[in-house]
């Protein structure tokens, strides 16, 4: 489903530039749900909204269904590919009520049925009707990522990219959201691509994942290898070993290795 | 997550307060009440909105209001002291002044609303385009709206009267061209935030054309800061076509202009002080009066999350 | 039991809203001695309100009323609020999320450090006690980050300088709101070690806000469980996968786990019992 090759992605010019991605590649498979894990900076959003269409300023190779990815996508782009943003307080225009806010792709697209079709994908995000004439400030925050959820499936799309959907959220709101994305891959068989620096969610959300740190991918591994810590990078373990809580020794070893460095 | 147990009210109030609303329409009107009502709970802004009100009926129906008609001159009556007659006076013509006043409302309304329609969407597609494009639109926009933006607004609308000839309409061009460039500057500001929020994201990644992107999604979020602008600058624009009429540039004799009255009423300032306090006066409520319901309407209008 | 330093006894805050009336806290008590105290709960719980009623700093629109609140030999329910100031920062210390907000931008940290010395010292005393405290809390190289401006310290590096910042007063308790929340994984690791150092060799209390249920179980000694301005329960932190409440035992078994196989997770039910 997505091919990436090489991919490169700069923020600035000169002197000031930033090197946010850094020859990247990797493989994702039709159906299958690929992670991105790494800690805050990394550079995951910057591939997603490379993927998406929403920079134009990358170079590599991306290859999307069959088809290589130019910078400038045209329309019938952004029917097979949609995200999900991180921050669902952010991600809804706060002047458009839910249905005007699903109303915007089928306009843009000029799709048929346009209450039918959101009547569905309402019910399908666990949302009733009752949610249609709401404003974003009339949701809490895992209502919202349900609505941004609907709104990315609306066009019926064959990948989604998952920008941290549930970090924003309390535990058992991120559950609930969690079990909305495998029901919705389930029963649709969408490709996923999530990003998120928690490897618990990447682990019980993928089948492969790939492990990124300061713009670069530094290994790919299965889950079944997660689980039984076959990795071969010391940061994995670090992510792995931090994911499991708060080990005394262990973090005091760590404090004394990062100093003798000398960060 | 509270539940409400409020018991549903019923008819319109039930129809605008209800949990849950069941059209575009009815989400709306919800919207507009609860800001109506949130208006109505800051007294300052009602005295405001009040003002405007009385502005508003006083000029349509001026020729009911108004006891004499407004440019009837008689020699014999003039420069005559306030009285049961002469509410505010005659002026050095025999004219009544009231009545001029009241007439007067009619060009102020007339100055403001052309100014504010003229440079408010000017001001808004200005700054939205050249914040969302950004590159070399923005920087020509830019530079453009520096130019009118150096020079102080009366000393420009001046300049371009002088141009463009007395009179009121050119005085309303005059005015609307100094009115507009810190409107785009502030559209502009807006817009860079908002460019970068996600759900101009969101919308660009469904496949959105920029122009719709801009008119849909980024100036409605530019637009209430918008008309709290213009409406706060409406007292400087009742100012500027005023002292356009002081200066003779802006309403020509005989139109019962503020500005220009002011202006000969300067010349019986020591013996006939009406001459000017009515017309002043008069400015000053209408001005206030602006400005009260422009904070008001901040109050309301401004996108804070309860 | 430990002997406490801070003893709360009905705790309550409400917040006057223009809407209506929000009990951010409702009747809450407990004691926090030498060891570390883990608050947990859902956003909105009334765990920050918790942590800053303590100092009294609770925004103008909030009411706070305890029957007790003791600290040491201090009455903090009664205290005025010059007694307060004697209080903050000195012998109670506040760390909160974002080092980012609490730091001066466009001054040094090791200066930042020194404002918070007892005045008198001379300037060779200050530097001294400064890059005391910085080797307090592990960082090797003081005298370097002594002249760091905030913003080249990295997250974990900012976050002990306001660490270091707290302890130069000597407070005998520390009320950490969320302190790791905006560092990264490897180095949040690294700061709860300093802070479990610290609890340790210098006896202090050490309140820690978190909503890391997993966090908190295996990095604090007890847990309080907050839900809707009330602590459902408490527990020691090493049987919090035994806790009872079914509240507690519902955001358990949500959390994601490595190696789990459940296709679905379980959710909450919420009952509306819990909030009473
Ligand atoms: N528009 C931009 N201009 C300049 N630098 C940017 C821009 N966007 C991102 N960066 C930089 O690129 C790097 C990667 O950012 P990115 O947002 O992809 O990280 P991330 O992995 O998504 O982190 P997080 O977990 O915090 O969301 C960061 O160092 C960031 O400062
Ligand atoms: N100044 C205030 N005015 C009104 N309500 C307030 C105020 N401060 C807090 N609250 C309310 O008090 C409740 C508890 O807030 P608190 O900040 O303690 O939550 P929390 O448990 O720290 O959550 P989080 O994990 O999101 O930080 C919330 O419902 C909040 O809306
Ligand atoms: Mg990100
Ligand atoms: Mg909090």
């Amino acid at each position: 489903m997505i091919e990436v090759e090489d991919l490169t992605v700069r923020f600035g010019k000169g002197k000031a530039a930033v090197t946010a991605v850094d020859g990247v590649s990797f493989t994702v498979r039709t159906g299958e749900a690929f992670g991105l894990v790494g800690e805050s900076g990394c550079g995951k959003t910057t591939i997603l909204r490379a993927l998406a269409g929403l920079n134009e300023d990358w170079s590599g190779l991306v290859r999307i269904d069959g088809k290589q990815l130019m910078p400038k996508r045209e329309r019938a782009f952004y029917k097979l590919v949609q995200i999900v943003f991180q921050d669902p307080y952010g991600s809804l225009h706060p002047r458009f009520t839910v249905n005007g806010t699903l109303m915007e792709p089928i306009k843009i697209h000029d799709l048929d049925r346009p209450d039918e079709r959101i009547d569905r994908v309402l019910r399908q995000v666990g949302l009733g009707p009752a949610f249609r004439f709401r404003y974003p400030h009339q949701l809490s925050g895992g209502q919202r990522q349900r609505v941004a959820i609907a709104r990315a499936l609306i066009l019926e799309p064959k990948l989604m990219l998952l920008d941290e959907p549930t970090s924003a959220l309390d535990v058992s709101v991120q559950a609930e959201i969690l079990n909305l994305l495998t029901d919705i891959r389930d029963s649709t068989g969408l490709t996923f691509l999530l990003v998120s620096h928690d490897l618990s969610v990447v682990s019980h959300m993928c089948d492969r994942l790939a492990v990124m740190n300061q713009g670069r991918i530094y290994e790919e591994l299965t889950v079944e290898d997660l689980v039984q810590r076959r990795y071969r990078e010391t940061y994995t373990r670090q992510l792995f070993e931090a994911s499991l809580g708060y080990d005394k020794r262990l973090s005091t070893a760590q404090v004394k290795a990062l100093d003798e460095a000398g960060a | 997550m509270t539940a409400a147990i409020e018991t549903e009210r019923s008819g319109l109030v039930g129809y605008l307060t209800a949990e849950v609303s069941r059209s575009p329409t009815q989400a709306s009107l919800q919207r507009l009440y609860f800001g109506c009502r949130r208006f109505a709970q800051n007294p300052l802004a009602m005295v405001g909105f009040f003002v405007l009100v009385a502005l508003i009926l006083i000029a349509v129906f001026a020729p009911w209001i108004a006891p004499f008609p407004m440019n009837e001159q008689n020699l014999q009556t003039r420069l005559l002291w306030p009285s049961a007659d002469h509410l505010f006076g005659t002026d050095e013509l025999g004219r009544d002044i009231f009545s001029r006043v009241v007439y007067g409302s009619r060009i102020t309304l007339q100055i403001t609303c052309l100014v504010a329609v003229i440079a408010a969407p000017i001001g808004l597609l200005v700054g939205t385009v050249s914040g969302y494009f950004g590159g070399w639109t923005d920087t020509i926009m830019m530079r453009l709206t520096d130019v009118f933006l150096s020079f102080p607004p009366l000393i420009l609308a001046l300049g371009f009267v002088a141009a463009l000839g007395p009179g009121i309409r050119n005085a309303v061009i005059a005015i609307a061209l100094t009115v507009w460039p810190p409107i785009a500057r502030l559209a502009r500001a807006e817009t860079l935030t908002v460019r970068s929020s996600d759900y101009i994201a969101a919308i660009r990644a469904q496949g959105a054309p920029a122009w719709r992107v801009v008119v849909k999604h980024v100036m409605p979020m530019c637009l209430s800061s918008v008309i709290i602008r213009i409406t706060l600058n409406m007292a400087g624009i009742i100012l500027t076509a005023a002292a356009l009429g002081f200066l003779g540039l802006g309403a020509q004799p005989p139109m019962p202009e503020w500005g220009a009255m002011l202006s000969t009423g300067r010349q019986y300032l020591l013996g006939s002080w009406f001459l000017a306090a009515a017309p002043g006066l008069a400015i000053v409520v209408v001005s206030l009066g602006f400005n009260l319901f422009g904070d008001g309407l901040r109050d309301v209008l401004d996108p804070r999350d309860e | 039991m430990i002997t406490p330093l801070l003893e709360v006894e009905g705790l309550s805050v409400t917040f006057k809203t223009p809407h209506r009336l929000v009990r951010a806290v409702r009747d809450i008590s407990f004691a926090v001695g030498k060891e570390k105290v883990g608050i947990v709960g859902e956003s909105g719980s009334g765990k920050s309100v918790t942590g800053r009623a303590i100092l009294k700093l609770t925004p103008g629109n909030g009411t706070v009323s305890a029957r007790r609140m003791q600290f040491e030999e201090i009455d903090l329910a009664n205290a005025s609020e010059t007694e307060m100031l004697n209080v903050r920062g000195k012998r109670i210390g506040m760390i909160l999320q974002d080092p980012k907000f609490s730091l001066d931008p466009v001054m040094r940290a090791g200066d930042q450090i020194a404002e918070a010395l007892p005045p008198g010292l001379t300037k060779a005393e200050a530097r001294e006690r400064v890059l005391e405290v910085l080797e307090a809390v592990q960082i090797r190289n003081p005298k370097r980050v002594y002249d760091l401006y905030p913003h080249e310290c990295s997250g974990g590096m900012g976050q002990r300088v306001m660490i270091a910042m707290m302890l130069v007063p000597e407070p005998k308790l520390l009320i950490a709101d969320e302190p790791t929340s905006a560092l990264d994984v490897t180095v949040r690791m690294q700061v709860l070690a300093i802070l479990d150092d610290l609890v340790e060799r210098r006896g202090l209390g050490l309140m820690f806000i978190s909503h890391d249920l997993n966090l908190v179980a295996t990095f604090c000694d007890r847990v309080l469980i907050m839900y809707a301005g009330r602590i459902v329960e408490e527990c020691k932190a090493s049987e919090l996968r035994q806790a009872t409440h079914p509240y507690t035992q519902g955001l358990l078994a949500s959390l994601p786990r490595i190696g789990d196989r459940r296709k679905r997770l379980a959710t909450l039910v919420r009952d509306p019992a819990w909030a009473l």
